[in-house]
């Protein structure tokens, strides 16, 4: 089985929004509000049940950032297409109780829009804050990363819409190889804060959206160290059982006296 | 551009305005290419270029006349190159006299009529009488579209030159000379570029040269919409050809073109003062009143032009058919004449004074897109009708109803009585065609899907109303119906709707020879006795035989993409690619090499097709009185010009000079520091009137400077993209953008409205407050610069206020475009409607000194 997986690459991102858009049109996914932000080019401002692709726009007070070599600009303006993060162990899968969440035969994580009855358990366990209801229809939806485009041989809308290969797409492994040896290559030409995003060390076991970044993970809203909420299951559910005991027990004895 | 070593943008946010063009650039810098970005605002493209320069909106040819003499004072340039492709070594006529000499304007002012003589600029020997027939001599300078603005070409074949580049007169002296004060000093005071960094660019530009290095240019209409576009452009022309990067691969300057098939709507043009081809519309006078004078004024003895005859008979055979003989000089007298200024915005201002009773707006939205578009909204009200097709009903077709000043109550509907025609259009995916793009590539498009309801193609349109025109015409036989009668205009058609075929329409354009109806397979085939017709020389070859449609091609087998699409001329990717070669015809280099002579083979060969006659040999000499092409030696590339030399020098053709020389803006916060007597383009027109007035310059009731741009989630003005959600809600509000020092002194919190005022008007806008806009310091004032993308109208999805309100109609002299890039403003705290009383007043106070 082969596992599909995106490696989006902050460095020669210029921020078009083409992603954002070649999802919406292929997913017919509806607008998402006309609202202007004020916050630098990003009027979508997150990742949302109608927002499968989000452009950010980072103005950082960086001087010299790395990517404008030799100057003295008092500033970088970097961009970053963000999507879900298809989690080895996805959080809103697990939370999942209808079973509407699946993993599928490419690895990624799907939502079926057909058996999913919007409780929402899922958009509380997402450690990224990806996945979420709309409004108007009550259900879940996040990134299909495009499975019926993959199933008919085709690669993901978004990749396929961007003009510079920042978001490239292909073999899980490949692509991770490809990133390190990407992080690699900027920090030789003075990228010094260039790294690649993929939790592998963490309860999410990794990410088959992987990204490539300069500087900190958060400035990207990227947790530096993402969890799947169920690793809290047992210790939740021993501290609820034993809460529950003592309440019996005390219980028990104010009865008996 | 992946060859570049180096590549400068200026006057274009390439990045968002054409970012499938823009991967090319990353392509480049990934392999070690330095991508400099010069622009007033630190833009998407400045974010991912390896050094971006902030600059004075309106300064480029301070900046750009600075790194001209950084190359000539340090010897930069590629001297060989320069010897024998450029007309630099080539003497000037003594009663030539520069700016630097004439406070700020050429020899041959007249200022009574505001235009050039042209005469002095000419070179030496080159005599103006040196014609065969006695062509009316033009006694002003023209600029225009075509034919690279030979205009009254003159004799340009005899001159002489001085290959040691020292005597005074000779070109390479007199440019010397006249950028002499364009000093980096300058650019620092009133570019606001600081030395260092003006410096920085020029040495890793200039870098880019000579046999093993190439660098190239990219602009857009940052550098066109100014009063003086064409000379910003000459000035990288020069530069290029200092540097020796034309005609070679990673060199050139490119002229990048904001949207499908712009390229195309020149080539095959929607220019009002251009045929196709680049050949000329007749002028009403003299020059038109035979073929033989026409001829004589745009057919030059030398040079690839010379051919001009067999284009402009083989097009008008394309036009009339068996109606074109050489009786009636091909129906030469049916085509329409010149008879004024017919740009934009001439035609506009004529609108206005109620000249024109109706008009055809298609792929246009003047109501919200044209310069000083609250002026031009009041003329559409004074047409009797008006046409618009579009694909929504767009700014143009609503002005009536729902237009700010209508809204405002201040123009009711009752009192317009334009009738308005609202006709829907198929978009592009709904049409057979050709895309041109920037590189001169054709490239077709099948139709996907049926265009919905009533929509149909220009063609079907076009065909159609013609169909119906001419039916009118021949019930009423006048003679001035002679011409629409005598056209072509039998096209078949297809389908349910009657679609006239697409493929037979690019057959014509392509060309055929007329008895047997065979294809030509390239302009060299075209015959000036009328046994070929073509519908656009440039494009011939793209359909050279039955079944084989080069637009259509997709199997690309090289580098340079040949096998994919048809890039004009003869699918030659760069032009001038003799340059590419020394002028013994081997490459320069290795690393550069494109096409080259084969001496074994006696042609020139290559990775390209040659841009050259494949079998003249380097060595070629022309004979005394050899015409056209056989005129120029084997070491000249440039073969379009008279003298198959690339132009430092501009001896006829432009309105405003042989060489750029830096005028500020019709408005500007500065005096002009290089020429303080001509503080504007003296050739440049302002169309200063009621309803489009200019502050002055300085001005204490504008003090900032403005300029407009578009933004990568817009398409223009918006009648594409602000009708699409997943388009129009990545930008959906009206926003200026401003420097956090301004919204500081202003007292401005970032995100909330501001109005934005100029003479001609006043807009609501949210306030962006960024660092990405600095503040520049200008002769040691702090000059504040206001960015306001102009993508808002009255209609679609997200609505916002106007920006071209703004702008003032203008003509820049040789291409007429009007000046948007760099205006003075004042910026108001609050939204329009709040600030009636202050708009008010800036309007009609009179004039403050600063």
């Amino acid at each position: 089985m082969t596992i599909s997986a995106f490696l989006t690459d902050a460095t020669v991102c210029i921020g078009c929004k083409a992603c954002e858009v070649a999802c919406k049109e292929w997913n017919e996914v509806p607008a998402d509000g006309f609202v202007w932000s004020g916050l630098s080019y990003d009027n979508t401002q997150s990742l949302g049940a109608s927002t499968w692709r989000h452009v950010m726009f980072l103005e950082q007070p960086q001087t010299a950032g790395p990517q404008i070599a030799d100057t003295k600009d008092p500033f970088r303006w970097v961009f970053l297409s963000d999507v879900c993060k298809h989690c080895a162990n996805a959080g809103c899968l697990e939370a999942c109780p209808t079973g509407s969440i699946v993993r599928t035969d490419i690895g990624s994580v799907l939502v079926q829009k057909d058996v999913c009855n919007g409780c929402g358990y899922c958009i509380v366990s997402c450690p990224f804050g990806v996945i979420d209801r709309r409004p108007v229809d009550g259900r879940a939806f996040k990134c299909t990363f495009c499975y019926d485009r993959q199933k008919a041989g085709l690669i993901p809308a978004c990749a396929k819409a961007c003009p510079t290969q920042s978001i490239q797409f292909g073999n899980l492994e490949e692509l991770q190889e490809r990133g390190n040896n990407r992080v690699h290559e900027l920090r030789e030409r003075g990228y010094e804060d260039a790294r690649l995003y993929n939790p592998l060390e963490t309860s999410v076991g990794g990410v088959h959206a992987m990204f490539v970044i300069l500087g900190e993970p958060e400035n990207y809203n990227l947790p530096p160290a993402p969890e799947v909420p169920t690793i809290y299951l047992k210790s939740a559910w021993t501290s609820a059982l034993l809460s529950a005991a003592i309440a019996f027990v005390i219980a028990c004895v104010a009865f008996a006296h | 551009m992946l060859n570049s070593d180096a590549i400068l943008i200026m006057g274009s946010n390439m990045a968002e305005n054409h970012p499938v063009a823009f991967q090319w650039v990353m392509e480049a810098k990934e392999k070690g290419s330095t991508v400099i970005h010069v622009d007033p605002r630190f833009n998407r493209t400045s974010a991912v270029a390896n050094m971006w320069v902030p600059l004075r909106a309106g300064s480029d040819i301070i900046f750009l006349g600075a790194l001209i003499r950084h190359v000539l004072e340090n010897e930069l340039f590629f001297r060989e190159y320069v010897l024998h492709y450029t007309n630099a070594p080539v003497i000037i006529q003594n009663d030539f006299g520069d700016t630097e000499d004439l406070e700020g304007v050429f020899s041959g002012w007249n200022s009574e009529k505001k235009s050039y003589d042209p005469a002095s600029w000419m070179y030496e020997g080159a005599a103006q009488d040196g014609k065969k027939s006695s062509a009316p001599k033009a006694s002003e300078s023209e600029g225009g579209h075509t034919q690279h603005g030979a205009a009254a070409m003159p004799d340009l074949s005899k001159y002489k030159t001085d290959p040691t580049l020292q005597h005074p007169r000779c070109v390479f002296q007199l440019l010397k000379r006249h950028f002499a004060r364009y000093t980096s000093e300058m650019v620092e005071r009133y570019c606001g570029v600081s030395e260092e960094s003006f410096l920085r660019v020029a040495d890793v530009y200039c870098k880019a040269s000579g046999p093993e290095k190439t660098g190239g240019i990219c602009y857009a209409v940052g550098w066109t919409q100014h009063s003086s576009g064409v000379q910003i452009i000459r000035c990288a022309a020069i530069l290029q050809l200092l540097l020796g990067n034309m005609g070679r691969p990673g060199g050139g300057i490119m002229a990048l073109r904001g949207h499908a098939s712009i390229q195309g709507s020149t080539d095959i043009p929607t220019l009002y003062d251009s045929l196709p081809g680049y050949l000329s519309m007749p002028k009403f006078g003299e020059e038109s009143k035979t073929f033989q004078n026409y001829l004589a004024k745009y057919k030059p003895r030398t040079g690839w032009w010379n051919n001009y005859d067999k284009y402009i008979v083989s097009l008008l055979k394309a036009y009339y058919g068996d109606a074109a003989q050489p009786e009636n000089d091909f129906g030469f007298h049916w085509l329409p004449r010149l008879t004024g200024d017919h740009s934009h915005q001439g035609y506009w201002l004529d609108m206005m004074d109620g000249k024109m009773d109706g008009l055809f707006v298609m792929g246009e939205n003047p109501a919200v897109a044209g310069p000083n578009s609250g002026m031009e909204r009041r003329a559409l009200a004074k047409l009797k009708w008006l046409v618009v097709r579009d694909m929504v009903d767009i700014e143009t077709s609503s002005f009536w109803r729902s237009a700010p000043e209508v809204q405002s109550g201040e123009v009711r509907p009752e009192d317009i009585q334009t009738e308005v025609f609202l006709m829907p259009a198929a978009g592009h995916a709904e049409k057979d065609g050709t895309f041109t793009n920037t590189q001169r590539l054709l490239q077709w498009h099948q139709k996907a899907v049926d265009a919905p309801g009533d929509s149909r193609s220009e063609n079907w349109f076009m065909f159609h109303l013609g169909n119906l025109l001419r039916e009118k015409a021949k019930k009423d036989p006048q003679p001035k119906n002679a011409g629409l009668l005598a056209l072509t205009w039998n096209y078949s058609t297809e389908g349910p709707h009657q679609e006239p075929s697409a493929e037979e329409i690019l057959k014509e354009v392509n060309g055929y020879t007329v008895a047997d109806r065979q294809l030509v397979p390239g302009f060299t085939a075209l015959k000036a006795d009328g046994s070929t017709a073509c519908g656009a020389w440039i494009y011939a070859g793209v359909f050279p035989k039955a079944g084989e449609n080069r637009a259509n091609q997709r199997a690309s087998k090289d580098f340079y993409g040949h096998g994919w699409g048809f890039a004009w001329p003869s699918d030659r990717r760069i032009i001038y690619n003799r340059a590419s070669a020394r002028p013994d015809g081997k490459p320069w280099s290795e690393r550069k090499k494109l096409v080259w002579w084969d001496e074994a083979a006696k042609k020139w060969t290559g990775n390209d097709v040659p841009d050259f006659v494949a079998t003249k040999p380097p060595d070629y000499v022309p004979g005394e009185n050899a015409e056209g092409d056989n005129a120029l030696a084997g070491d000249k590339p440039f073969i379009l010009h008279a003298d198959g030399l690339a132009w430092i020098w501009v001896p006829t053709g432009l309105a405003d000079g042989p060489l750029p020389a830096h005028y500020e803006p019709f408005e500007s916060p500065v005096s002009n520091p290089i020429y303080p007597n001509q503080q504007v383009n003296p050739v440049a027109q302002s169309k200063t009137r009621a309803g489009n007035q200019y502050a002055s310059s300085p001005d204490a009731r504008f003090p900032y400077v403005l300029t407009t741009y578009r933004l990568t989630e817009h398409h223009t003005a918006g009648g594409m993209s602000r009708t699409l959600s997943h388009l129009a809600e990545l930008q959906p509000e009206m926003f200026c953008e401003i420097s956090v020092e301004m919204a500081h002194e202003l007292t401005i919190t970032p995100g909330e409205w501001v109005t934005v005022v100029t003479k001609r008007g006043a807009i609501e806008a949210h306030a962006l407050v960024t660092p990405r806009v600095q503040t520049l310091e200008i002769e040691g004032k702090l000059i504040y610069q206001v960015g306001l993308p102009f993508h808002w109208g009255y209609t679609g999805l997200v609505k916002g206020d106007v920006g071209n309100d703004l702008i003032a109609i203008s003509e820049e002299p040789n291409v007429r475009i009007m000046e948007s890039k760099g205006l003075l403003c004042n910026v108001l705290r609050g939204r329009r409607a709040d600030n009636v009383l202050g708009v008010k007043e800036l309007l009609e106070a009179q004039k403050v000194a600063p």
